[in-house]
């Protein structure tokens, strides 16, 4: 098994490197150049030309982009000129806005799809389980800001009882200052997520209801609530390690979208104004910070399983 | 990452013994889908009926789309414009017709040459094996690392695609589940003994692939390019409310979705509603069918 991790960081780590290659080409492809976004539209040639001889701009392809490495492996993500901060003042700015946000949304997700996921599994093919499926199956064909949307014209447009705007706070005690606010944003991602997780829970639940120990289980005379909490719910913890590592990228995705539709100051608000300002150095830097936290959960979700489910041998 | 994505479970095979049948020709067993899975026959003639209604209906329901109206913007529902008009004057019924073309267009192109690019990839990866088999699925985890709609919303501030620049560039960030699944699923069948005997009958990697591998995946394949369809259309939507879609005055569902949007709280609901209800209506019916198939196709798939 250490064999086995070992490898599986070694696959994380030339995955994260190709990706800082792939961003580092993506951003000379583009169209948009960062001299032209910081001196406007009229720069003179010679302005432009001084602007990336300053800094470092200039430089054959390969020279940048071990510059950018470096930068990188010194934990530095880039320096918005438009901002005149650097990206990781931003990011870490933001990120506790973002930890409350994502955060809470997940747990929610989870203490709801995993009770009606076993729910569905041992009711299975009744109504309840139609009924789950259902819900499950729009909630994951909405697209998500229309999901946002339908809450806040019922809620805030019809109902007027909760605000359609995130708190307006930058930092964090501010936006905890405003709950109310809180909610609308919350339950949005939280339902999202659920339509995410419990297809995958029902189907896990499913089969490990016919697994051998919960048939024992029924033969030595447990009772079903005994069978459901101390064996199922347990063993069907085992892949939600797994789910979550591999929902962050969908997670982060969607909440980028709750984020820009309530105004939340989060990351995912701080990259989209970034990409509408043409502050490439912000999009570049929260692009590289987000694929490695995808890579990241995926390879704790895979240490993780290996390591709880000792009926996994790798090799 | 593969390793555990296999073990994953799927959901559970159809009712009943009759799990395996895999001796019938593909499009008997995606017959028998239809008529055994009622969720899966639901799903088809709710396809059946939003395609009629965004390509048959202009036959019936005749509305200039192209031109604009300033003489009729916002108009509540009426006997003239039975879903009213919108903020240029397009009657939003005519207009949810169009839009229905253009995005069941991109759905379904997306889906048919991301899962062409995604099975060749995926079958060449997984039948030649070992250092290639390495390379290229490192390339598939790097790009699934990069969070698409991310870049998609920083594309959408340098330019507007044409349809065909459209089509392609979500084909090219969605043959990656295919890729992954049908290499998974090649690796096991290459050391079939079909396979062993067409090579000792001196069949050549290319007929071995062609012939034999990529036709025994086609339960998977024709699955998830099900699902492929759904997606795509969801992710068209998505990336509509970010601007990043076709230029006027083309109709996408996402579009109209996202300028009705700016009407919220005047309460003109007809430019909101029916939009979000199209794609939904549409997303659910291709998700029905896809797991109908693959239930009675026993597929096993990573998602859902």
């Amino acid at each position: 098994m250490i064999g086995y991790i070992i490898r599986r960081i070694g696959q994380a780590i030339i995955v994260i490197v190709g990706v800082t290659i792939l961003v580092f080409i993506l951003r000379h492809l583009l169209p948009g150049s960062i001299a032209r976004a910081i001196l406007g539209v009229h720069a003179t040639p010679v302005a432009i030309a001084a602007f990336n001889r300053q800094n470092g701009l200039d430089h054959p392809l390969p020279v940048q982009y071990l510059a950018f490495l470096d930068q990188l492996l010194h934990g530095n993500l880039g320096y918005s000129f438009k901002q005149n901060m650097t990206v990781d003042a931003i990011v870490l700015h933001d990120l506790p806005n973002d930890v409350l946000l994502v955060g809470v949304s997940l747990v929610l997700a989870l203490l709801i799809a995993i009770p009606v996921g076993i729910l569905q599994a041992v009711q299975r093919n009744k109504l309840t389980d139609y009924t789950a499926t259902g819900v499950a199956f729009i909630l994951y064909s909405m697209p998500p800001y229309l999901l946002g949307l339908l809450l806040i014209a019922f809620f805030a447009v019809n109902l007027r009882v909760l605000p359609a705007e995130a708190p307006q706070a930058p930092t964090i005690s501010g936006v905890l200052a405003d709950p109310v606010a809180l909610v609308l944003p919350i339950a949005t991602l939280t339902l999202i997520t659920i339509a995410l997780f419990s297809r995958y829970m029902r189907s896990s639940a499913i089969d490990s209801l016919t697994q051998d120990y919960i048939r024992t289980a029924r033969a030595k005379g447990l009772r079903q609530t005994a069978i459901l909490f101390r064996h199922l719910l347990r063993n069907s913890l085992i892949p939600v390690a797994t789910l979550v590592g591999i929902s962050i990228p969908g997670i982060l995705t969607f909440g980028l979208i709750v984020e820009q539709l309530f105004n939340f100051p989060g990351i995912g608000l701080a990259y989209f104004n970034a990409a509408v300002n043409g502050d490439y150095p912000v999009v570049f830097g929260i692009t590289v910070l987000v694929a490695a936290a995808t890579v990241v959960g995926n390879l704790i979700a895979d240490i993780a399983y290996a390591v709880l489910d000792p009926r996994v041998r790798y090799d | 990452m593969t390793d555990i994505a296999a073990q994953a479970p799927a959901s559970a095979g159809p009712e009943g013994g009759e799990a395996i049948r895999h001796h019938d020709p593909a499009w008997r067993m995606i017959l028998r889908a239809f008529t055994e899975n009622k969720l899966a026959l639901a799903g088809l003639i709710l396809v059946v009926v939003v395609v009629l209604f965004c390509f048959a209906g202009p036959l019936f329901w005749h509305t200039n789309q192209v031109a604009t109206n300033i003489m009729q913007v916002n108009q509540r529902p009426s006997g003239k414009h039975p879903l009213g008009t919108d903020d240029l004057g397009y009657d939003v019924l005519g207009r949810l017709m169009a839009g229905g073309q253009s995005s069941l267009e991109v759905g379904l192109a997306v889906a048919l040459v991301a899962t062409a690019i995604g099975v060749l990839y995926g079958v060449i990866s997984g039948f030649f094996g070992g250092l290639a088999d390495t390379v290229l699925m490192r390339f598939v985890d790097i790009l699934l690392a990069i969070p698409v709609v991310y870049l998609f919303i920083d594309l959408a501030t340098e330019f507007r695609p044409t349809l065909v620049l459209l089509i392609l560039v979500l084909s090219l960030l969605s043959w990656l589940g295919p890729a992954r699944l049908v290499r998974g699923e090649t690796l096991s069948l290459r050391v079939r003994e079909y396979v062993e005997a067409v090579r000792t009958m001196g069949g050549r990697s290319g007929r071995i692939i062609l012939r034999h591998l990529v036709p025994n995946t086609i339960g998977t394949i024709v699955v998830n390019a099900t699902f492929q369809v759904a997606d795509a259309i969801s992710i068209l939507a998505v990336l509509s409310y970010f601007g990043f879609s076709l230029p006027p005055p083309t109709a996408t569902w996402g579009g109209m979705l996202e300028n009705g949007v700016n009407f919220l709280y005047d309460g003109y609901w007809w430019e909101i509603y029916p939009a979000g209800l199209m794609i939904v209506l549409t997303v659910v019916a291709f998700n029905f069918i896809g797991d109908g198939l693959r239930d009675s196709l026993d597929v096993r798939l990573q998602r859902r």
